[in-house]
């Protein structure tokens, strides 16, 4: 599998890779402290964490345009931080509070952000990858040049849905970038007993005559790589890319999940290459970050993130009377 | 003033607002180089071109998220399902998406999208294509959902449903697009929300709508013939209810009575009776009484079918009971 953070060439600026960096330390700690939080029984529901898979959103996110649209899934923290949500409007969304970033009427699998374009947040398997397409075909329809790029699981890969988009998107050459988080388990089930191939670029892309390209998911810079040329090709009116980033969930699919299918032993040795440290690492040998840089973005994060926990507690619950608020433009009137 | 076949309302309708409005977009299966399954979108490509009149595969599920999902960003879609019972396999996308975006993102997104098509026992279809989906959805907070019955409404109802920043279902009926009937020209808008009295009467409440308005007015001029009056109402807007014209008149019968084309078990005239009961429960002189499908599964004879729909006899067998007369 090719690489792109250990190329001699980087195809990044210092203080781009920093700024990367940094993404990628903030989800992180944002995701553990949620894990406390949920066991303290201050976030409710279901609550999917990003652990391991922060290069992907990062990385993608990080070569796209502001005006450009970014979709995903139920596993959301990860996206919405990396397109600039604020992490103060997001913890009180999981602890569900009306300065959240959906009014605390959506919840960890559901976060908004119009002003920065994040269409979501989607929580029925493989039922926001129509959106995505249909997103694009709004951007072509007016003949503009932005290009909306789609997250989703392996186990997305059996829904329907997924096939039914791709199908049109190819067809009408929309601008949509589908990236697969191939964590290699739909939830506690494993590819090889879930998918009838191992190579999803065959089932996600040549079934469908889109290129498809399996990378290594780890490689931040390959990611960004990957899919800015994904979205050259988008804007250049030439259809979509399938994306297969092959990655490691270091939680369980959700909070509730004590993840039994796999053994200590393959955790911590998938550990052992946490995309994270790895740049750490790679950005040190480069000598585009010290020890000194790595403490006080380390301080910084966990600095944000305390922040924004204590926004989150002392922001208010909704009122009882915003239960009919935004259900409809038009005023909702309730059928009781 | 013109008169028009429901199908040609609807074209019309569909037409004028593409004209006055860009972002507005038909798509959906055969509706552009076939001009549609039941040929409601007629002439539509040749006036507005492969960009906006736009046929898809056979993927419902496919084809409403994308619409869903032009809506988001800001485009006026029209999704036409080739018939409602085909809208099952888009259930996810209309319950989950088209309902709850706009809730879930607390106010950030609206879904500006029409999904349209025909609906109903439309003669020798069967179980899988004679669906009657109204309840299913009525069900669904964030859903609005109207059922025309004339060409007027047709054209009325579809504008209005197209101008509303809100998810509609706009469920037409496929025996009605041959009917004739007169159809204003230009812009006419029948308000969302406003059930319409289509005959007056002072004995008792029919509260129908779609193709049941036709048995129910049957029956009402068999009822005159007994000197019973009956006030005919159809809904047009299923959700949300125009509960006020339905109590205006239901406080001036004390009977009423319900037609509709679904199933009787937690159908759409259950929830009907249940809202007029909660607040006039006093005024009625005898209990609610529905005129529904048969609860079995749509048959393929005519014979069996004919028995499964509401006929003017069921009609006029549940006004009497209202009124407690023996035949």
């Amino acid at each position: 599998m090719a690489h792109a953070q250990t190329e001699v060439k980087p195809i990044v600026t210092r203080n781009q890779a920093v700024g990367w960096l940094r993404q990628m330390l903030l989800i992180r700690r944002f995701e553990e402290r949620s894990a406390k939080l949920y066991q303290n029984q201050k976030i409710g529901g279901f609550c999917h964490l990003y652990n391991g898979q922060e290069p992907i959103a990062v990385g993608s996110i990080g070569v796209l345009r502001e005006d450009d649209y970014v979709i995903t899934a139920y596993r959301d923290h990860g996206h919405a931080i990396a397109r600039g949500m604020d992490v103060k409007i997001a913890m009180a969304e999981l602890l569900g509070k009306e300065a959240g970033c959906s009014k605390g009427k959506g919840g960890s699998m559901h976060f908004f952000d119009v002003e920065k374009g994040f269409l979501g947040g989607h929580a029925i398997v493989g039922s926001h990858i129509p959106l995505a397409a249909g997103v694009a075909f709004a951007i072509k329809y007016r003949g503009e040049d932005r290009v909306c790029i789609c997250y989703f699981g392996d186990g997305a890969m059996n829904q329907g849905a997924l096939h039914e988009a791709f199908n049109m998107a190819s067809l009408w050459k929309l601008p949509v970038i589908y990236v697969c988080e191939n964590n290699g388990v739909s939830m506690g089930t494993h590819l090889h007993r879930h998918s009838c191939l191992l190579d999803l670029t065959i089932r996600g892309g040549t079934a469908y005559g889109i290129p498809g390209v399996t990378i290594d998911g780890h490689d931040i810079e390959l990611m960004a790589k990957t899919t800015r040329e994904a979205a050259a090709r988008a804007r250049a009116g030439e259809g979509p890319t399938f994306i297969d980033a092959k990655t490691y969930r270091f939680r369980g699919h959700s909070m509730s999940d004590p993840a039994k299918y796999r053994s200590k032993e393959e955790l911590e040795q998938a550990k052992q290459r946490d995309p994270i440290l790895l740049y750490e690492t790679i950005l040190k040998e480069r000598g585009w970050v010290d020890d000194a840089l790595l403490e006080d973005l380390h301080e910084k994060v966990k600095h944000e993130v305390e922040e924004s926990i204590d926004f989150a507690e002392e922001a208010p619950e909704p009122s009882l009377s915003t239960l009919f608020d935004d259900i409809t433009v038009a005023p909702h009137i309730p059928q009781e | 003033m013109p008169v028009l076949h429901y199908r040609e309302a609807l074209t019309q309708a569909m037409t004028e607002e593409m004209e006055r409005d860009d972002r507005v977009f038909l798509m959906g299966e055969e509706v552009a180089e076939y001009n549609g399954a039941y040929k409601v979108s007629q002439g539509m490509l040749d006036q507005f071109g492969a960009r906006r009149v736009v046929d898809t595969p056979v993927s419902e599920s496919g084809f409403s998220g994308i619409g869903l999902g032009a809506a988001m960003v800001g485009l006026r879609p029209i999704i036409e399902f080739m018939t409602y019972s085909f809208s099952l396999v888009a259930f996810d996308q209309l319950v989950n998406n088209a309902a709850n975006l706009r809730y879930m993102s607390g106010g950030q997104f609206a879904v500006p999208i029409v999904f349209r098509g025909s609906s109903g026992m439309a003669g020798n279809l069967g179980a899988t294509h004679s669906h009657r989906p109204e309840p299913w959805f009525a069900n669904v907070p964030g859903l609005t959902i109207m059922m025309p019955a004339t060409p007027a409404d047709a054209k009325g109802m579809l504008k209005t449903a197209i101008r509303s920043d809100d998810p509609v279902l706009f469920i037409e009926h496929e025996n009605l697009y041959g009917m004739r009937g007169e159809v204003p020209d230009g812009e006419h808008l029948v308000p969302l929300g406003k059930a319409n009295i289509v005959r007056q009467g002072s004995d008792v409440t029919i509260i129908t709508y779609s193709r049941s308005l036709y048995t129910s007015l049957k029956a009402a001029e068999q009822l005159a013939g007994e000197g019973i009056e009956a006030e005919v109402i159809d809904l047009r807007t299923i959700r949300p209810l125009d509960l006020d014209t339905l109590l205006g008149s239901v406080v001036k019968t004390h009977r009423a009575v319900i037609v509709e084309e679904n199933w009787p078990y937690c159908g759409l005239g259950a929830g009907v009776a249940d809202r007029i009961y909660q607040v006039a429960f006093d005024e009625l002189d005898a209990p609610i009484r529905r005129v529904t499908a048969r609860d079995a599964p749509i048959p393929y004879n005519s014979k069996l079918e004919a028995a499964v729909l509401p006929s003017v006899e069921r009609v006029v067998a549940q006004v009497h009971d209202v009124l407690y007369r023996k035949v």
